[in-house]
């Protein structure tokens, strides 16, 4: 499966990434040529082989108990926002 | 009086409760040593000197008083990707603008509490992502190491070049690092010092910025396998904030590095032979054979036969992962924010101009694979092969008590001779990344040194949870190779 120029542009919209006119062509290319070396995994059997979802064999997910356990610290949640103002963090406008 | 610097943790540990000296003392010939050193290495993107003396002299206090911790009044370097209160963290990255974290990572607050002393934090490759730390935005870190009497600048590896280089050059006693594919055991191969990677699970992730959730594990580099071994007690256990952190109870790691290793069986992968290898590391890898069975181990060829899957697969698993943990910077609750005209502008413009190139070109592959239509055909594949390269692991350790092999298909190369072919660059983990795959304990130790003086290693990868055996055939080798050589200190 070759990128072409549209599915970068589309892939980067996505990832909500500017990507420059002229950084188009040449992402292709590098994508294409990480893809094309990725390729070779189609080589592999993967019939009936069960997706690989846990690094650690035999775990769950633990459970606790649904309570607050950190938190009641605006300031602190604050510290390093670009811009606040009356405990709230300020963002572009979303609605119109 | 002896250089301290250049002591080891277990001497430098030694050498404070006998008095011979203080944490502060011991501090101050740290920050001393980092002055002249830094400008040439770039190891530190930061240095803590009030924090340091003021928990060197809370250490020696605590030592008075018959109260040591483990490692009570041990200046340590901290590697950039973890959070530490009050102090700038970054992970190498422009999207994190100046953030400084109003809370302490588990595996650093660990250390802190078995009385380590934080000189700094650590360059690394932007959110690590990066075999030779030239995607630092601080800039790459150098290695102090250099080829014969050229004075080209070598990479240390990366992504945790800056622990490497900076416990190489004796600017830290040790040093917390992590490993996604090999960036602790790489750079540890490059620099001629020690790093392991733990099984998946024994150091929390929480407060560690994450990169590819199911890959990432910390662990310490270090100048000697012991010092790896005290270091990694102290980082390991179980954190309830980390939802895969693992519940086993730690085993003494020290202890294990005393352990002999007769009677062993160490397995022998034929696949970790690759095209283009140095015959010196081939030879490296004979040596560790004669190593382990003269110390009385049975030597057992095995085969891991989907190894040549391995990078491909992470290089698959790895960014779709890093591109829904990126997805969180958006400049709005922390970071540097670079306006647009709307909402989606401000998040485009404020991502694209924070994250390096490296790191864009990561997230838009893992965007890529996860996009519908695609997802079976990569992410899901690539999680089968992953389980067919973890199965691969399971066989063998039914035979064998751990594996043998060179921790990196080369030596040190210079700044700038990969940076242009990703895929190149990529090939570097390709006895590394498998560990991270299977989820399994690997440990890089430096053996030998090639024809330019620089050094080579060997890695050793035990079953889950076994990091006792990883560190019982590293001791072993260690004392076999008696790797002694050092990089010449050219920048004093």
């Amino acid at each position: 499966m070759s990128i072409d120029e549209k599915t970068v542009r589309k892939v980067a919209k996505l990832a909500r990434l500017a990507l420059p006119e002229e950084r188009v062509k040449p992402m292709a290319d590098e994508l294409n040529g990480i893809m094309a070396w990725i390729e070779q995994l189609n080589e592999v059997d993967v019939e009936g082989v069960e997706p690989m979802t846990s690094a650690v064999e035999g775990m769950s997910l633990p459970m606790r108990e649904d309570e607050v356990t950190a938190g009641d610290d605006p300031e602190k949640v604050l510290k390093n926002a670009p811009k606040s103002e009356d405990g709230f963090f300020v963002v572009p406008k979303v609605v119109e | 009086m002896t250089d301290l610097t250049t002591l080891t943790l277990a001497e430098a540990l030694d050498g404070m409760e006998k008095k011979h000296f203080s944490s502060l003392e011991i501090t101050d010939a740290f920050l001393s040593a980092i002055d002249k050193a830094n400008p040439h290495l770039n190891a530190y993107v930061v240095v803590t000197p009030e924090i340091a003396r003021e928990r060197a002299k809370a250490a020696d206090a605590k030592r008075a008083s018959g109260k040591a911790g483990r490692l009570e009044g041990a200046p340590l370097g901290i590697k950039d990707l973890f959070c530490t209160e009050g102090v700038r963290t970054t992970a190498c990255s422009n999207i994190l603008g100046e953030f400084t974290p109003t809370y302490e990572s588990t595996v650093s607050a660990n250390l802190k509490r078995d009385g380590a002393v934080m000189l700094g934090k650590l360059n690394m490759d932007e959110f690590a992502m990066g075999s030779s730390n030239e995607t630092s935005a601080f800039g790459p870190v150098v290695s102090p190491w250099r080829r014969g009497n050229e004075d080209a600048k070598l990479t240390p590896g990366g992504s945790s070049g800056g622990s490497a280089s900076a416990v190489s050059a004796d600017l830290c006693l040790g040093a917390t690092a992590t490993d996604t594919g090999g960036s602790i055991r790489q750079p540890a191969a490059f620099t001629g010092t020690v790093g392991i990677k733990p099984t998946y699970g024994r150091c929390s992730r929480w407060g560690i910025v994450a990169f590819a959730s199911s890959l990432d594990q910390a662990g310490p580099i270090a100048k000697t396998v012991e010092d790896a071994a005290m270091l990694l007690q102290s980082m390991a256990g179980h954190d309830a904030k980390d939802s895969t952190s693992l519940t086993n109870a730690l085993p003494d790691f020290r202890a294990a590095t005393k352990r002999s290793i007769k009677g062993m069986v160490i397995g022998v992968p034929e696949e970790y032979r690759v095209d283009g290898m140095p015959e010196e590391i081939e030879a490296l890898w004979q040596q560790g054979i004669e190593w382990v069975k003269a110390a009385g181990a049975t030597v057992k060829k095995i085969s891991l036969k989907h190894t040549k899957y391995a990078l491909p697969t992470y290089y698959i698993v790895a960014p779709a992962e890093a591109s829904s943990n990126l997805a969180r910077y958006d400049g709005m609750r922390y970071g540097a924010r670079v306006a647009g005209r709307d909402l989606n502008a401000t998040y485009e413009n404020t991502r694209a101009s924070g994250f390096g190139k490296e790191v864009q070109r990561r997230i838009l592959i893992g965007t890529y694979v996860l996009s519908a239509g695609y997802y079976d055909a990569y992410y899901l594949r690539a999680q089968k092969v992953r389980q067919r390269i973890a199965q691969d692991f399971r066989d063998a350790f039914a035979e064998v008590d751990a594996i043998l092999t060179p921790a990196t298909p080369s030596a040190a190369f210079a700044l700038g001779e990969k940076s242009g072919d990703p895929v190149a660059m990529y090939l570097n983990d390709i006895f590394t990344v498998t560990a991270n795959l299977a989820g399994l304990p690997a440990l890089a130790l430096p053996a030998a040194v090639d024809a330019n003086g620089l050094p080579l290693g060997l890695q050793v990868i035990g079953k889950a949870l076994d990091e006792e055996s990883v560190f019982a055939v590293s001791a072993e080798l260690e004392r076999a190779a008696g790797f002694q050589a050092k990089a010449a200190k050219w920048w004093l």
